[in-house]
């Protein structure tokens, strides 16, 4: 896929905070921006088509919807087992991101990172006990990390 | 805390990707949950305002912009907890940042539009705070995909 193009990058900087909330949203996004909606929604048809657009829809607060514990698990596994064991883990419904990552040792030997979402902490950790069963022998050592407070939030923002 | 009803779990759990690129998005949408256009938007704008949405549009994958992220942690001796978290808060470029239990209690993303950016900034960091900074860059993205069950 090509890289976005300056009316692409228009785009993205005027939707990265949401769509307008309006009967029709591409529409009025073109008017704004000074371009014709067939052409908008194209051009983001094409962003989706080729995943600069990971998908559209509601992004949800899941700290509001009530997942307020929040657990970085990061497993010490072999590398030549990674790939297989990052899918697994990956595919579980409970798991928002599932990443291979350095290890810094001797200070960090954890390579897998994977994030665990739960109503509260024994919800993590009966979740994190699953994920630690289905890894079997090939887990060296795990823990989690809990969230004890968000320090900055303010997401990526982009400049045309 | 704001509350749901069950219209409103219904649309959060329906519509967490595939909402449709045309001319009426928001009332093919409404179709398939079964209730008005109307309805619909006055919803999601309730849903943001009270925010149990953080926002509903598109979310971009930032390498594919031509940026880069990485993940970074320090370890705070706790008396300089606040100062550090200020000093690594001060720049644009740490989207999130965490405090973690752990040795490592620090945890940050980094975004920045060129990725050789992130080493100078990591660099800036260690200067400014005399802490080591882990730098964490993904290798590999498995899976992102996280449905919240509303």
């Amino acid at each position: 896929m090509k890289p976005p193009d300056d009316i692409d990058r228009r785009i993205i900087v005027a939707t990265q905070a949401g769509l307008p909330l309006v009967p029709e949203p591409y529409r009025a996004l073109a008017d704004e921006l000074g371009l014709a909606v067939e052409d908008v929604m194209a051009r983001m048809q094409a962003m989706l088509d080729g995943g600069l657009i990971r998908r559209i829809g509601a992004v949800p607060n899941h700290y509001a919807l009530g997942y307020r514990a929040n657990g970085m698990t990061v497993w010490d596994v072999p590398d030549d087992a990674i790939a297989e064991l990052g899918k697994m883990v990956g595919a579980l419904d409970f798991v928002s991101h599932c990443y291979h990552r350095p290890r810094h040792l001797p200070h960090w030997p954890y390579n897998l990172f994977a994030m665990v979402h739960g109503r509260d902490r024994d919800e993590v950790s009966e979740k994190t006990a699953h994920i630690a069963e289905l890894m079997g022998v090939k887990e060296r050592g795990h823990q989690i990390l809990y969230s004890q407070r968000i320090l900055k939030k303010t997401g990526m923002r982009f400049t045309a | 805390m704001a509350t749901m009803d069950e219209i409103d779990r219904r649309i959060i759990n329906a519509l967490q990707g595939g909402f449709p690129i045309c001319p009426a998005p928001y009332a093919k949408a409404a179709e398939t949950i079964g209730i008005s256009q109307d309805e619909l938007l006055q919803r999601l704008t309730r849903l943001c305002a009270d925010g149990l949405l953080s926002r509903f549009g598109p979310m971009y994958h930032a390498e594919k912009l031509g940026g880069a992220l990485t993940l970074a942690a320090m370890s705070v001796p706790e008396e300089r907890f606040e100062e550090v978290a200020e000093q690594v808060n001060g720049h644009r470029e740490v989207a999130h940042n965490y405090a973690r239990e752990h040795h490592l209690n620090m945890w940050f993303v980094l975004a920045t539009e060129q990725p050789s950016q992130i080493d100078e900034l990591i660099a800036e960091i260690e200067a400014e705070t005399g802490l080591a900074v882990f730098n964490m860059p993904k290798r590999e993205e498995f899976f992102i995909g996280l449905r919240f069950e509303a």
